[in-house]
């Protein structure tokens, strides 16, 4: 039994070790330097490069946008976010096995630590949208600012929940790696990140934007690029409407509960 | 629980599920759901209850396997309990392994940060001890080196060094800490008595027993899962060495029975090797008492003075460290003949230090010293009790410094 003294000194000591880690993600990813950095913004920008030249220059699929670059270029980094968030979420528990069964510390500071190390990437990358959005003479005005940082909100709860869910797994099953993978794969294209949601037809729009991932893009779009964007909330009535933002809440709730069940025994199971 | 008390352990049980097949993806899992899972049960602690005060220097102790690892990490919050309650009044500290979270692609100077917020240190208390760490590391300029490129002798010092500036109410310290070349030991040595003197609450497991009756004030003593033995340092150490004992007793015996007769060419036979002190045959012999070997001889054909001896050999090592026969020592022997038999005896004092040892007998022919007969391990001797331990043979001897010489 720890007395409550004791208790409030180690919630303060666990941030202390949240914040540790998350440094040394942070700092292993980039070999702490800013070549580093700039390599690591090679990945999302390359992605940038082929589909704009096939679905801009070739196919020509996104001529209707307006400032269409800049369109897949939010889509792409907002998705690129997602799918490495989730994936290193849900190794962060195994892949710190060794820590794990030799010292104890709330388990879920892993997965806290790793999130935070992919939205310090995730805010990076965005000064990357932000500076093309001045060259395009997009300036945000404050309240596009806040609206957009309550997405993020949204999308970092979605990834938390998930990787709550996907790290739990994890420990046991160790295929749930290949099957997640493809599973992003599979969510790639059934959200409207090369495609403008336009030319799908309304059913599956409907369908579509039911997913948080999708309506977290579009809104996205819609608040910083352009009020041409096929959102949510112009597809969806009221009680649909909600699905969407409640998903990466209740994943949260599941996965905080199926975590805390499971974590009692990841010392003896990873 | 009471004010004076940092740990309490009540009817804790520890269960391990070792199935037996594992799933370890979710296909195969899902293929079986509908087949029965068998799996057996494995306890690794059993009913297992003591209290551990503050300011005590507290023991664990128990031979490998017996589940005082699991213990320590139920204790640590490491490992749930399957049944029972452990209480902790106060900051933990868990020494399981050194350098716990280390990374290699770190420098040494941000291991130290990583490593001591693992260990529970705030990090402006690592800023603050920062220097004094570097230089018990002996370090220097290595510290802004990255890790891999550390030898294993700098690792371990500087994963020593953060250990060492942890400054929980508890602290528990595993066997393996103890590792290392001497100077490290030596090092740890201090460290520990450095604790105890600061009145710390510690829980020490391990197996050297010299250790324990040096630190502890008290101790449990752990075997196949359950507590054997409670309190007195001194009880549970003749207890463990009892365990001990019967375990090595268990297992010679085994082999002996297997002890193969090399030569066995019918001139001369030799049977029933035994140790013997104060007339009845022994297995365990107390540091500097005497003890006799001996064996029979059965010749089946006419012998020469022919020469007896022993060759006894530290089990461990195998290193033989006595060796004496009629030959060297001058004994005149008498001409056999077919069908005579014999006993011979030596007398050895013990000074053989703590371990296993095996007894050859042999005969052998005068001229050409040739064995006749030998019989490889055919007896064994168990020496415990020597507190200074770290040469095979302990000499009698004396000691005098004179100052002002």
């Amino acid at each position: 039994m720890y007395n409550k003294k004791t208790m409030v000194k180690n919630k303060f000591r666990y941030l202390d070790l949240i914040r540790e880690l998350a440094i040394t993600d942070f700092k292993l990813k980039y070999q702490g330097s800013v070549a580093g950095y700039l390599w690591s913004l090679a990945k999302p920008l390359m992605v940038f490069g082929v589909l704009y030249m096939v679905f801009n220059v070739f196919v020509r699929i996104g001529a209707s946008i307006p400032h269409y670059p800049l369109y897949l270029l939010l889509g792409v980094i907002l998705w690129g976010y997602f799918a490495e968030a989730t994936t290193v979420g849900m190794g962060s528990v195994v892949g710190k096995g060794d820590m794990i069964r030799k010292v104890y510390f709330p388990r879920i500071v892993l997965i806290i630590s790793s999130s935070i190390s992919a939205i310090i990437t995730l805010f990076l990358n965005l000064l990357i949208v932000f500076l093309f959005m001045i060259f395009a003479r997009l300036i945000p005005n404050p309240v596009q600012i806040v609206l957009f940082f309550v997405l993020i909100v949204e999308l970092y709860v979605l990834t938390l929940g998930l990787s709550l869910i996907l790290s739990s797994l994890f420990v046991k099953y160790r295929d749930i790696g290949h099957i997640w993978e493809v599973l992003v794969q599979v969510l790639f294209y059934a959200t409207p990140i090369i495609y403008p949601l336009a030319v799908v037809p309304m059913r599956f729009q409907k369908i579509i934007l039911l997913s948080p991932i999708s309506q977290i893009i579009q809104d996205s779009r819609w608040l910083l690029i352009t009020n041409q964007t096929v959102t949510s909330e112009s597809v969806l009535k009221f009680p649909l409407l909600l699905i969407p933002y409640a998903i990466p809440f209740l994943l949260v709730f599941i996965g905080y509960n199926i975590f805390q069940k499971s974590s009692a025994k990841f010392a003896e199971n990873v | 629980m009471k004010d004076n008390v940092a740990i309490s352990v009540t009817n804790v049980t520890k269960e391990f599920r070792v199935p037996h097949e594992r799933y370890s993806s979710l296909k195969q899992s899902i293929l079986n759901t509908f087949s029965p899972k068998s799996y057996t049960k494995f306890k690794s602690v059993s009913e297992v209850s003591f209290e551990i005060k503050k300011g005590e220097f507290f023991g664990i102790v128990g031979r490998n396997g017996c589940g005082k690892s699991t213990l320590l990490k139920m204790i640590a919050g490491i490992y749930t309990t399957t049944k029972g309650d452990i209480k902790v009044n106060g900051t933990l500290s868990p020494f399981i392994e050194l350098g716990v979270g280390f990374n290699p692609e770190l420098t040494g100077r941000e291991n130290i940060f990583l490593s001591g917020t693992i260990l529970g240190m705030k990090r402006k208390v690592i800023e603050q001890r920062f220097d004094s760490i570097v230089e018990f590391s002996e370090l220097g300029e290595f510290i802004d080196q990255k890790l891999k490129n550390y030898s294993s002798g700098m690792h371990v010092r500087l994963a020593f060094s953060i250990a060492v500036q942890a400054q929980s109410d508890i602290m528990l310290i595993d066997e393996v800490l103890a590792v290392g070349d001497a100077a490290f030991q030596a090092k740890c040595l201090d460290y520990f008595l450095q604790l105890k003197k600061e009145k710390r609450t510690i829980v020490f497991v391990s197996h050297d027993m010299g250790a324990v009756k040096r630190f502890c004030d008290r101790a449990v003593l752990i075997n196949d899962s359950e507590v054997i033995e409670y309190g007195d340092v001194e009880k549970v150490i003749e207890k463990y060495s009892d365990i001990n004992l019967k375990k090595v007793i268990l297992e010679q015996n085994k082999v002996n029975e297997k002890a193969t007769e090399i030569i066995s060419n019918k001139i001369a036979k030799i049977t029933n090797t035994k140790i013997i002190q104060n007339n009845r045959p022994i297995k365990k012999v107390d540091p500097n008492t005497d003890i006799t070997v001996c064996f029979k001889v059965e010749a089946y054909e006419d012998i020469e003075e022919p020469i007896l001896g022993v060759t006894i050999k530290q089990k461990s090592t195998e290193q033989t460290v006595f060796g004496s026969n009629t030959q060297v020592g001058n004994y005149k022997t008498r001409n056999l003949k077919k069908g005579d038999k014999l006993l011979f005896s030596i007398n050895i004092k013990n000074v053989f230090s703590n371990g296993t040892y095996l007894v050859t007998p042999a005969i052998a022919d005068k001229r050409s010293i040739a064995a006749i007969d030998r019989v490889e391990d055919a007896a064994f001797f168990i020496t415990d009790g020597w507190s200074n331990n770290f040469m095979p043979v302990q000499v009698q001897h004396s000691m005098k410094v004179k100052y002002d010489a």
